[in-house]
């Protein structure tokens, strides 16, 4: 069954997790948002990648 | 000359090779991610670290990565140093901030669990010392590609400290054996096999393979950016001396 109390260490268990998720979340936007970014400049230019 | 795999050597390849494999890493990592997070909240509280044991199993993997990740940075700037391959340069640089979150993850989730059971945030122990090095050389990468305008410059001057660098990887490896530290040894590969039950074993390899997956959605996405911003630089040259 889950155990989600993690009394007496919530603060530290959950902002472990928290940090984490957030750290990924930062990672999957900028590496995409990057990606795109220059996908749609480089589409713009002559030289078209496929 | 090294044999290099084909979709290395050739851009258009790696755009073929890489446009199915990073969402379908991206899919793995999520489905391994939920695994993971499902056994490690059913897993029993530890008998002497109680709850503090599931901050093990993404702190644990976070650590491994930021090696796991400088070897691969080490080897593509070797490529890029050596074969003077830009494709290799590409790979090393989107490394860098992947590999510099996952040592600050494993930097602070470290912290964060050492505060209940050690009764400290930090203490200038050989393992800790030594992630803390590796992050700062991570920085230093990131920073020294960013001062420098000229793309070869950077790219030569990056694998240069990139390897260097590489000297920390056996230094935090083996820090734990050589020197007395607080941290503790090896308890997963060890010769006698994993000092824990499988009760945390399973989330710990669970979530460990998931944060490797993830590194390579992420790697190739970001790889990916690269060329394109490359491409769109050298198109943006052409139009300029035209």
């Amino acid at each position: 069954m889950l155990d989600l109390d993690a009394s007496p260490y919530g603060f530290f268990v959950w902002t472990s997790y928290g940090l984490t998720a957030l750290v990924f979340a930062g990672l999957v936007w900028s590496s995409l948002a990057h990606a795109r970014h220059w996908r749609k400049r480089a589409e713009q230019s002559d030289d078209t990648p496929k | 000359m090294i044999p290099v795999p084909a979709f290395l050597s050739n851009p258009e390849r790696f755009m073929a090779f890489s446009r199915w494999a990073a969402p379908l890493f991206g899919g793995i990592a999520v489905l391994l991610g939920l695994a993971g997070l499902w056994y490690g909240f059913t897993a029993p509280e530890d008998y002497q670290h109680g709850d503090t044991v599931r901050i093990m199993f993404i702190h644990v993997p976070a650590a491994w990565m930021s090696m796991f990740v400088y070897v691969c940075l080490a080897v593509a700037s070797f490529l890029s140093l050596v074969f003077r391959h830009a494709l290799a340069d590409c790979a090393a640089r989107a490394a860098v901030p992947i590999g510099a979150a996952f040592t600050g993850l494993a930097l602070v989730t470290g912290s964060l669990w050492g505060e209940p059971m050690w009764g400290t945030w930090w203490v200038w122990d050989a393992r800790l010392t030594s992630v803390l090095v590796l992050f700062l050389v991570y920085l230093a990468l990131l920073a020294l590609r960013a001062s420098l305008d000229d793309e070869l410059k950077a790219a030569r001057a990056c694998a240069i400290l990139a390897l260097v660098g590489a000297v920390n990887l056996p230094i935090i490896h083996w820090s734990v054996n050589w020197w007395n530290t607080l941290h503790q040894g090896a308890s997963v590969f060890t010769k006698s096999g994993p000092a824990m039950t499988s009760d945390y074993l399973i989330p710990l390899l669970l979530l460990s393979l998931a944060y490797m997956a993830a590194f390579g959605s992420l790697w190739l996405v970001s790889i990916r950016g690269e060329v394109w911003r490359r491409r769109a630089d050298a198109a943006a040259q052409r139009l300029a001396r035209a």
